[in-house]
């Protein structure tokens, strides 16, 4: 009886959980097929105009490709910094690593809005116009002190002893930290990129406040949202859940999963 | 290729801590040198030195005539071979070996087929295509010994590089890294804390203790004729018989011991001669005694009670209670043959010329 409880209990928790997290976005996938004007109840037959109709429109194209690329770019760099901070600090003595540590990760705590805010500032005092570039600076700002905590986390005493064996086999420290180093800390460098992929990919405020012209998608969205509800923007938000979860999907499978081999 | 290395008075402080002090040693091109000692004697940081890992406070390291002090590892002639084998995880074994071929800019083919020739040498040609986690300890060992050779350095350094291994594998390990050293004649200089291990591969030996050297020399002579109480105690079992020097006389020495007056010559006392009144302490090793007399040239050190003890295989080992020094239990290595029962009391006897006297100052370590 007792077990029977907590089982109906247990199945019942889970079924709530995961409604609570994926019923919203079930519902926006759901009515971007809407055969309708309106993406609400009742839901009256498939359709895929509305996909035809993201596909056809040039506007929500080149912001998806706008976006690719601020995504792309903003994580190289974020991870290229994020890297050479992590081995600075872990492989030499510096004066305030603890300090200079906090003060890499700070940016984490302070919200988007007030990075964006700054970040506004600072570009119009400096004369430099807003445009997809500095989305990708912003991008960068909130990615790198992410990038910096994965890869520091993963740098060992052990892999200290394997870079001194190839400095004694004739490398230079950027040939260690190129042919070794970094092809050691693949897997958290990969983790890291995929992660703040993902973060630009999704960001709204820094992308809405520091561009212009070109725009990031959900800027293109947000905009198109201004003007009603549509089945339309429910197709594309269906697009950018795909594209978000493809990359989960990489990560799991190509960078969490080998980790384990090749730590023995 | 092959080198001597002379190290002069090199000093290493870590704050208020000596590690080596004023270590001066040479060591001839192609010899096989073993520094041994207990952990914390130094010898891990004379390795670093010499390797370039660590620059000494003071004093001078001169590899193959030139002085390497402070040049940094990558340009040394010397390749270290780490105690955790520190290969590339993210390499085959092909390309953990040609790594330093690759740094010394070698051509791809080239240094391919360089590296299978050292694999093939320490037989895993045929895992070439590997990677390391594929591999035992006792494979990567050897993956480590081969990526080191590569680069034909004048010296290699083993930093206790079996430490890790089984006592079968060990053994087999010493074997193979001694024909290999014979085979190359590149200099070796190999740390271990295992005297056994130093006895069997060694050329000569580098006792050390405190950061200084307590001995010096081939394995036998650091073995029946050491310098010093320490290199005398950690070579293996040795009984300490407290004695005093009370007369001199033609090259010979009268001991007054527990067991009564010792006549021993000018050879037993290796740390130099002694004056008449100085406190000595004999060093016997545990085979050195022996039950009956086979040779003329043996006298009976005294009179003694078989406490307990087992047989070896090779050697009888028992516990003796002398009649005139209860209290200074000696350990003996009887021949295989004797048949000793516990509460037998026989005669001990010994060779003078076994018996090695030094200056008692540091019984206590």
């Amino acid at each position: 009886m007792r077990t029977q409880l907590s089982a109906v209990f247990s199945w019942g928790y889970f079924v709530a959980i995961y409604s609570f997290i994926f019923l919203p976005v079930a519902v926006l996938v759901l009515f971007s097929f809407q055969d309708g004007r309106l993406p609400i109840p009742p839901f009256n037959g498939v359709t895929f105009k509305w996909y035809a109709e993201v596909f056809a429109d040039s506007k929500l194209m080149s912001a998806l490709g706008n976006s690719l690329t601020v995504a792309s770019l903003s994580s190289v760099v974020a991870c290229v910094l994020g890297f050479c901070a992590a081995y600075g600090l872990a492989r030499y003595r510096l004066p305030g690593t603890a300090f200079q540590r906090v003060l890499l990760t700070a940016p984490m705590t302070v919200s988007y809005l007030i990075i964006a805010l700054g970040l506004l500032v600072v570009f119009n005092w400096t004369g430099v116009r807003l445009s997809l570039w500095t989305v990708g600076i912003g991008h960068v700002v909130i990615n790198l002190p992410l990038c910096f905590a994965i890869i520091y986390a993963s740098m060992g005493d052990h892999q200290k002893n394997i870079e001194r064996a190839a400095r004694d086999l004739g490398a230079n420290n950027f040939q260690v930290m190129v042919l070794i180093t970094a092809p050691m800390l693949m897997p958290s460098i990969l983790a890291a990129f995929f992660l703040s992929l993902t973060f630009s990919w999704d960001e709204f405020i820094i992308a809405f406040l520091l561009s212009r012209f070109d725009v990031t998608l959900p800027v293109e969205i947000w905009s198109l949202l201004r003007s009603g509800l549509n089945p339309k923007t429910n197709a594309i938000g269906s697009l950018v859940f795909l594209i978000s979860t493809v990359l989960l999907v990489v990560l799991e499978l190509f960078i969490f999963r080998g980790r384990g081999k090749n730590d023995s | 290729m092959t080198a001597d290395v002379r190290l002069q008075n090199v000093t290493k402080t870590f704050g208020d801590l000596t590690a080596l002090n004023e270590i001066s040693l040479d060591i001839e091109a192609g010899e096989f040198i073993v520094l041994l000692g207990p952990s914390g004697c130094g010898k891990s940081t004379l390795l670093s030195i010499i390797g370039g890992f660590l620059a000494p406070t003071s004093g001078k390291v001169l590899i193959g005539g030139k002085d390497m002090t402070i040049v940094p590892p990558s340009v040394r002639p010397t390749t270290t071979m780490f105690q955790d084998y520190a290969l590339f995880p993210h390499m085959t074994l092909r390309d953990n070996v040609a790594f330093g071929l690759r740094m010394r800019k070698v051509g791809r083919a080239e240094r391919g087929q360089k590296a299978d020739e050292f694999l093939h040498m320490v037989g895993l040609k045929a895992s070439a295509d590997r990677k390391p986690h594929e591999l035992s300890g006792g494979q990567r060992q050897r993956v480590a010994l081969a990526r080191a050779l590569a680069v034909n350095p004048d010296l290699l350094l083993l930093d206790e590089p079996l430490g890790a291994l089984d006592m079968k594998l060990r053994r087999q390990m010493q074997d193979e890294l001694k024909a290999i050293q014979k085979e190359i004649g590149t200099t070796f200089i190999h740390v271990t804390h295992d005297q056994e291990e130093a006895m069997a591969i060694a050329d000569r030996i580098v006792v050390m203790n405190h950061g200084v050297i307590e001995g010096y020399g081939k394995p036998a002579d650091i073995y029946m004729q050491p310098r010093s109480i320490f290199a005398a105690g950690f070579m293996g079992e040795v009984n300490f018989i407290p004695g005093k020097v009370i007369a001199a006389q033609d090259k010979q020495y009268q001991v007054e011991t527990v067991f009564g007056p010792m006549q021993l010559s000018k050879n037993s006392f290796t740390a130099g001669a002694p004056n008449v009144g100085d406190e000595t302490t004999l060093c016997i090793r545990p085979e050195q005694l022996l039950p009956v007399s086979d040779n003329i040239e043996r006298v009976t050190l005294c009179r003694a009670e078989v406490v307990n003890g087992a047989f070896f295989g090779t050697h009888f080992r028992c516990h003796l209670k002398p009649e005139s020094a209860p209290d200074l239990m000696l350990v003996a290595h009887m021949p295989q043959s004797t048949q000793l029962k516990q509460g037998d009391t026989i005669d001990v006897l010994v060779n003078p010329a076994d018996i090695i006297a030094l200056p008692p100052r540091a019984l206590e370590s």
